[in-house]
């Protein structure tokens, strides 16, 4: 006899009554949460941009809902011993090597805890691994727990890429923080000798034939790419095939101020209201301004962000996979008539603001997955304009400065001011630019009396996008200067309106946990009061 | 001072919001399209005979001009085949055949100057399949593009699998207009004897000598894969593309959910429940599966209840795609045909007049369906058995890709209800068996009538909906 089906209220699918075996909806097209776990390991010398790709891909697969984490192991060794000099690495020095050793082995078993035991599906292992018999081992490791193991080789001879990479991240790192620059450089470079003699690249015709990995060579000229097994692995490699590292800027901002937006209603496909052109005009100034060299203008099908582009006198390509989210049964109400109508789903939405899903509509799960191709394409591009929605530009945002599920849907994106975005070491500067033009407020807070469950911090069945997670063993941060030097993604600098677009210095962890303990207590002590 | 921004007016066929001027639409190419290059791309096979190159060159063509970027290919065999009609044996391919290079090198100027024909009267991509093994061809084919601003991509198909290639010999050579009069051993032999005359001067696509040209080097049946310097956003696509498909033997299941609530009451889309035949079919095909008996099938369904109930009676595993929804009728959701010419009677001619890019108001086209199916076909690439359950409009864009029909034929396409398509590839294309499961069940195709006109009656406008309660 076949299951009955019940619809979930929250995300709309239809699933078994019975829940013994629930049909996994496919919300984010990504594996199967049933798939063995994957272990990426980058493999090359240093300063070949390994961080760089290891933190940009999880980002990505984050975003996209793939649970992933990186594991430096530099960060491990700068736990365990205080930096001197290249002396350290080099090949001879067998107490060093023991140290180093050991760090790889710590990062590898917190690995194993978080693919195996923390709802982790791919973690990514930052090193070197320029060895046969390192990267042997780690594939021992894999093996032992059942992990497939995909490597990411960076290959680059190229001297000013080296030296670059090296101004950019190395001479700031806690390394160096008592180094002048030049000292720095040149230390690192001797650092670089030091493996270079050791070093094994991977060997697509002999040694290595049966691994699956990716070669990526002189910053993505070339790719070698060797026994895909899965989709996932599929991915990352276009992923990776995409990404460039040349500098651009990406501007994100929404229509101008629309007829619905005036009378607060969703969605709906209405015109300008004359704040609205008067801030495309503005927008038309402050792009002439900042003087980008080929900049592209993208929209969404809908007429408002059309007009907005219409003012700016350039050519612009309409997208649909742009458009706002779609509020289903609710489109053009405003919020007064959803709250009378259909005060259940209001009330939902405010409960999952992530995965709740307009009747016949959608949810910012689903513009996640709408938007997949829009971000593909924006690592493809350069200089971009994207004029967007609130929904559609919070998503795009979430991305850029790796924000989780539960941030996202309540990201500040107002109306009338510019987002502007400039990738920097190893994330994303933004600028808020406010182009002083009026207009509603159209942000909605989390409501603070929602009687909302214990929030999971992970859920093992459901692919919601997490923030990249601080990787572990990480200094504590005490001052600016170690911020700096940090993986934090945001860094704002210049903010013309006190919309804070990022609070960089709590781990994300911890500010769940802290949100959940006080959510408990509020729970508890309502409780508490109402049964006297 | 800047000039007033352009008024914008709703293209009425495909929603779009557009310039105009004195209430007309101004030309404005605004709406992304799959590509985005302004020069036409010219992509050129390298390989040895018998190493895919043209299952490489069909199976591309076909994708890309199912994802809307018009593409052709352009066999040069077949121009040699028109201009040497009968085909005597390998000795027309000997190195030091005079005759046959002349011959040769005619051909694969004439295909390129049908190339330049069709790339300058709207075709974006041109495949040029040929062995193409030699550096010297390699440059004429630049300097021609070059001479005509196109962008050149190769790919190079190389392997030495001595059973892949006696395998794709057997496949798709024997059945060849030069071997129809052989038999299966002289073909072989000949073919093989074939190989041998370009093998000697076949110079590879080398990481020295060409790490200035764009291609890609597919090797060992793509378990390897070399790229070099992509351009591009379409050239991007191709990569991904040829990084996905294999060439496992499998077989690929379509069929619709079973006959539904709102299928017997003729309305369209909603999310309504199966009717009792419906379930009665679920049955059936759950039977059906099993007597298959097929390794390792996967089961996709949409996120509507109806393919969902379908899935449920299967009693195996099955994933959930939201990709898979039925095309959104916007204000016609749920409403019976005659309803739409009702209310809209304006909408329902221009949905006759051009069925592929009509959008509903408030809903989509089968050219937004296609954009939406694409990561469905790409998994589908990837992976082997699948049974897809779902709807008649997402199951002809489907069934458009694995059997190359175009925009025009693709809405009309015949999906019963209670009908399972096994589609299984074989040489250049796709087999298709259609399997009636014996359930009874409405008719929900809709011909397109003879009138299309705007101010057609109703009565010409309904002639063509299929009978319901």
């Amino acid at each position: 006899m076949p299951r009955e089906l019940t619809q979930n209220r929250i995300h709309k699918i239809w699933i078994p009554s019975r829940d013994d075996k629930p049909a996994i909806p496919r919300s984010s097209g990504g594996p199967h949460l049933t798939n063995s776990p994957t272990v990426i390991v980058m493999v090359g010398l240093p300063a070949r941009g390994k961080t760089y790709i290891a933190k940009k891909l999880t980002r990505y697969l984050n975003w996209t809902g793939v649970p992933t984490k990186v594991f430096n192991v530099g960060e491990y060794r700068r736990e365990a011993v205080n930096y001197n000099s290249y002396d350290f690495f080099r090949p001879d020095n067998q107490d060093a090597m023991k140290i180093r050793k050991q760090c790889a082995l710590a990062a590898l078993r917190d690995v194993k805890s978080y693919l195996s035991e923390e709802g982790g599906q791919l973690a990514v292992f930052d090193a070197t691994n320029t060895t046969r018999e390192r990267r042997d081992m780690i594939l021992s490791f894999g093996k032992e727990n059942g992990f497939k193991m995909f490597f990411v080789e960076s290959v680059c001879e190229d001297p000013s890429v080296v030296e670059t990479n090296i101004m950019e991240v190395k001479v700031s790192c806690p390394d160096y923080k008592d180094c002048n620059r030049t000292d720095a450089m040149d230390d690192f470079l001797k650092r670089i000798e030091c493996y270079r003699a050791l070093y094994q690249p991977l060997e697509p015709d002999h040694y290595d034939k049966d691994l699956s990995f990716i070669k990526v060579i002189d910053v993505g000229r070339r790719f070698l790419v060797n026994r895909i097994q899965d989709y996932i692995q599929s991915k990352i490699v276009y992923y990776l095939m995409n990404m460039h590292v040349q500098p651009r800027t990406i501007y994100l901002c929404r229509h101008g101020e629309s007829e619905h937006n005036l009378r607060g209603q969703l969605g709906g496909d209405s015109g300008l209201s004359p704040r609205g052109k008067k801030f495309a005009r503005a927008l038309l100034g402050y792009l002439k301004e900042q003087n980008q060299k080929n900049l592209k203008v993208w929209t969404s099908q809908l007429k408002r962000t059309i007009q907005t582009a219409e003012a700016l006198d350039m050519p612009y390509e309409q997208w649909k996979a742009l458009n706002e989210i779609d509020a289903g049964v609710c489109e053009d109400m405003n919020y007064e008539e959803v709250k009378e109508r259909y005060p259940e789903e209001f009330a939902l939405r405010d409960q999952d603001k992530y995965h709740y899903r307009y009747p016949t509509g959608e949810s910012y799960q689903d513009l996640v997955q709408r938007l997949e191709p829009v971000i593909m394409e924006l690592e493809r591009q350069e200089n971009v304009v994207v004029v967007c929605h609130q929904a559609v530009m919070r998503c795009l945002l979430a991305y850029f400065l790796d924000k989780s599920a539960d941030e996202m849907p309540y990201l500040k994106c107002p109306l009338h001011t510019v987002l502007k975005l400039t990738p920097v070491a190893y994330g994303c500067k933004v600028e808020s630019i406010y182009l002083n033009v009026e207009a509603v407020n159209t942000h909605r807070d989390r409501p603070e009396d929602i009687k909302k469950g214990p929030s999971t911090l992970m859920r093992r069945n459901s692919v919601t996008p997490l923030a990249s997670p601080e990787p572990t063993k990480k200094p504590r941060m005490n001052s600016l200067d170690d911020h700096m030097a940090s993986t934090s993604s945001a860094l704002p600098v210049r903010m013309a309106s006190d919309i804070p677009t990022s609070l960089p210095d709590q781990p994300w962890l911890g500010k769940a946990c802290l949100r959940t303990v006080f959510l408990y207590l509020k729970v508890f002590s309502l409780l508490i009061f109402q049964r006297t | 001072m800047a000039t007033p921004p352009r008024e914008l007016t709703q293209n009425p066929l495909k929603k779009i919001w557009m310039p105009c001027k004195n209430g007309l639409p101004e030309k404005h190419i605004s709406q992304r399209k799959v590509c985005m290059t302004n020069c036409p791309t010219l992509i050129v096979t390298v390989g040895l005979p018998a190493r895919g190159k043209t299952y490489i060159s069909k199976k591309l063509t076909r994708y890309l001009n199912w994802i809307g970027v018009p593409t052709k290919e352009f066999n040069v065999g077949q121009y040699r085949r028109e201009c040497v009609k009968i085909y005597k044996s390998f000795e027309f391919f000997r190195p030091d055949n005079e005759e046959g290079l002349k011959i040769r090198k005619h051909c694969a100027a004439s295909a390129l100057n049908d190339v330049r024909t069709y790339l300058s009267e709207g075709g974006q991509v041109a495949v040029f399949d040929a062995t193409n093994t030699t550096r010297e061809r390699r440059d004429t084919i630049m300097k021609f593009a070059d001479l005509n601003g196109y962008k050149v991509f190769f790919v190079e198909s190389v392997c030495d699998d001595p059973e892949v290639i006696a395998s794709n010999i057997v496949q798709v050579k024997l059945g060849s207009p030069d071997y129809t009069d052989r038999n299966t051993d002289e073909a072989v032999e000949d073919f093989m004897k074939r190989i041998k005359c370009y093998e000697n001067s076949y110079e590879t696509l080398d990481e020295i000598k060409d790490r200035d040209l764009s291609y890609i080097k597919i090797m060992e049946v793509g378990s390897r894969y070399l790229v070099n310097r992509v351009l591009d956003h379409i050239q991007s696509r191709i990569v991904y593309y040829l990084m996905n498909i294999h060439i496992a033997p499998r077989s690929i299941y379509l069929c619709r959910h079973g006959e539904s609530e709102l299928n017997i009451k003729g309305r369209i889309g909603g999310d309504s429940g199966l009717s009792a035949r419906g379930k009665l079919f679920a049955k059936f095909l759950g039977k059906f599966i099993q007597e298959q008996n097929i390794k390792d099938l996967k089961v996709w369904t949409s996120q509507m209840k109806r393919t969902i109930q379908t899935a449920e009676a299967l009693g195996v595993p099955y994933e959930q795609w939201k990709a898979l929804n039925e095309i959104d009728a916007g204000v016609c959701e749920e409403m019976m045909y005659e309803e739409i010419q009702d209310h809209y009677p304006l909408e329902f001619a221009l949905r006759d007049q051009d069925k592929y890019r009509y959008r509903y108001p408030k809903g989509e086209s089968y050219e937004d369906l296609v954009q939406r199916l694409e990561p469905v076909i790409m998994e589908l690439e990837r992976q082997e058995n699948v049974l897809v359950i779902c709807h008649q409009a997402v199951m002809r864009c489907l069934l458009a890709y694995f059997l190359d029909k175009t925009a025009e034929e693709l809405p009309y396409l015949k999906c019963p209800l209670h009908t399972v398509l096994k589609l299984t590839p074989v040489a250049y294309g796709c087999k298709v068996e259609s399997i009636s499961l014996n359930v009874e069940a409405v008719n929900t195709h809709r011909d397109r009538p003879e009138n299309v006109d705007v101010s057609r009656p109703p009565d010409e406008a309904l002639l063509t909906v299929p009978a319901h309660q």
